[in-house]
């Protein structure tokens, strides 16, 4: 056996990925699919068509719970700069832990689910990638505060295109009523699920957690519903930056704060006031005082990508900033990017060049997202 | 009667004469995924075998296509500009990406036959 792949893990539907013709490659510790047959840009132009099916199982899935839920919530606020106090029982909430300086250290999602057989508990995804040092960072800072479960024996499936919701509405008539950001359990062709309706998209989509041994079911009958093809991580990355959303480890990260990383919006307001939450003065500072840089859109003018760590001058070519995710668009059919630019430099219409294999190729900066969100809101 | 021959780097070349056709193998293609780009030299310009000739994107990555030998550009595929995935479709017919005026013939000895380039790419 190759000695790379021996010490990747695997996700429960790696023989399914197999089965299907996958191109397995490692990502995050893990051997991952790529793309199927069908390639890269098929798939993504059929997950905004249509409906795709994403293994995420790789990514971290937390459970955490107290005595109360203001008494769990009021903990996971120390690491996070959320509402989560006043999250409702079947709502989800995006946003990150942060550092004494204000860096992000992971993004995450946390919803707040009450049951029969776990009462009232908080469900928490994280990235693959974060996960280890995620769970220590919970563990060190409020293992006395509440009960910490890493869930490794659930996979979790996402999936995500404008015919999402008829694919569950049918299998599971309750998940007609989810709107953008609600989560619940639901029962898939039998299959006990912990769902939420969100996802990496942009589009209208579920992201689907579901126990190990049962994942496999679960895929095969998704992938049964005509609507449905299998997506891999190429395409969920193209689909991701076409809607301006952040990649931890590119565009956010523990040197990149929300502020910088104009994810302010994520931050309520009680908490931006009463702060409670590491870097929260520096944060402040911020806004207050503004920052130095700012996460854009980058739109190269002409076909050539520009890919992360390209510099970005302005016209008289005084580097003032660097492309943090760059690739090709298959919506828009060109290329896109994101990045951070001098926030004198950042208002969208701004022109810019970008220093490509020794030429400067010009571009815009441009407002976020290229390609239109289509949540499901009320 | 042209000639096809192949680099280790899976490029495929056409000898016709002292000139060649350059492009990169249906192997190459089905590795890279769907081209979405590509970067042709400037007609007369002076390649050196072995160094960067052009390079080929796809959605995830670029790769360096080499020059198989010394020479001039003579003619560059100018369809890829607007049908990259030309590229993936006919990879070794219209999927050409340079024509070359060869300075040195005997660098075209060196070449794979295609015995030699199966081999190679039977093996990863």
């Amino acid at each position: 056996m190759d000695p790379i792949t021996e010490s990747l893990s695997r996700t429960p539907l790696h023989d399914l990925h197999v089965e299907l013709g996958a191109k397995m490659v490692p990502f995050a510790g893990y051997e991952m699919p790529v793309n199927y047959p069908a390639g890269i840009l098929t798939e993504h132009l059929h997950c905004r068509a249509a409906a795709g099916l994403f293994d995420v199982s790789h990514m971290g899935q937390v459970r955490l719970q107290a005595e109360s839920h203001a008494a769990v919530a009021g903990a996971l606020e120390r690491l996070c700069p959320a509402d989560f106090v006043g999250l409702q029982p079947g709502r989800q909430r995006y946003s990150f832990f942060t550092d004494t300086q204000g860096g992000i250290l992971d993004d995450l999602m946390v919803s707040r689910l009450v049951d029969d057989r776990r009462g009232d508990h908080l469900f928490m995804v994280v990235n693959a990638a974060c996960k280890v040092q995620d769970l220590s960072h919970l563990r060190a800072n409020l293992n006395h505060r509440c009960e910490i479960t890493e869930l490794a024996d659930r996979a979790l499936l996402a999936l995500q295109g404008p015919l999402a919701g008829a694919v569950m509405a049918r299998l599971a008539p309750e998940s007609a009523a989810m709107t953008f950001m609600t989560a619940g359990h639901l029962r898939i062709g039998g299959i006990e699920c912990i769902a939420t309706r969100s996802g990496y998209t942009g589009e209208d989509g579920f992201e689907i957690s579901v126990a190990a041994d049962q994942a496999t079911e679960l895929a095969r009958l998704l992938l049964a519903q005509e609507e449905v093809k299998p997506i891999g991580l190429g395409a969920r990355d193209s689909l991701r930056l076409e809607a301006g959303l952040c990649l931890y480890g590119n565009d956010i990260t523990a040197a990149t704060t929300p502020v910088e990383a104009d994810l302010s919006w994520a931050i309520a307001k009680r908490r931006r006031e009463q702060g409670g939450f590491p870097g929260a003065g520096q944060l402040q500072r911020q806004w207050q005082e503004g920052t130095a840089r700012k996460r854009v859109g980058i739109l190269p003018e002409g076909k050539a990508p520009a890919r992360a760590h390209t510099e970005i001058a302005d016209s008289s070519g005084q580097v003032i900033g660097e492309i943090t995710s760059g690739g090709f668009g298959p919506s828009v059919n060109g290329p896109i990017a994101m990045g951070y630019v001098a926030t004198t430099q950042a208002a969208a219409g701004t022109s810019v060049q970008l220093l490509v294999r020794g030429k400067a190729l010009p571009a815009k900066v441009v407002a976020l997202p290229f390609v239109p969100h289509r949540y499901r809101r009320g | 009667m042209s000639d096809l021959r192949y680099t280790k780097d899976h490029e495929w070349v056409r000898i016709e004469g002292d000139t060649v056709t350059v492009g990169i193998t249906p192997y190459a293609q089905e590795q890279l995924g769907d081209v979405v780009y590509v970067e042709l030299p400037e007609v007369g310009r002076k390649v050196e075998q072995g160094k960067e000739m052009a390079v080929v994107e796809s959605v995830k990555a670029a790769s360096e296509v080499y020059a198989p030998v010394s020479g001039e550009v003579l003619e560059v595929n100018t369809v890829l500009s607007d049908a990259p995935a030309t590229v993936n479709e006919d990879a070794q017919g219209k999927g050409w990406f340079v024509k070359l005026k060869v300075t040195d013939s005997k660098q075209l000895d060196g070449l794979l036959d295609e015995a030699a380039y199966k081999a190679l790419s039977d093996g990863h």
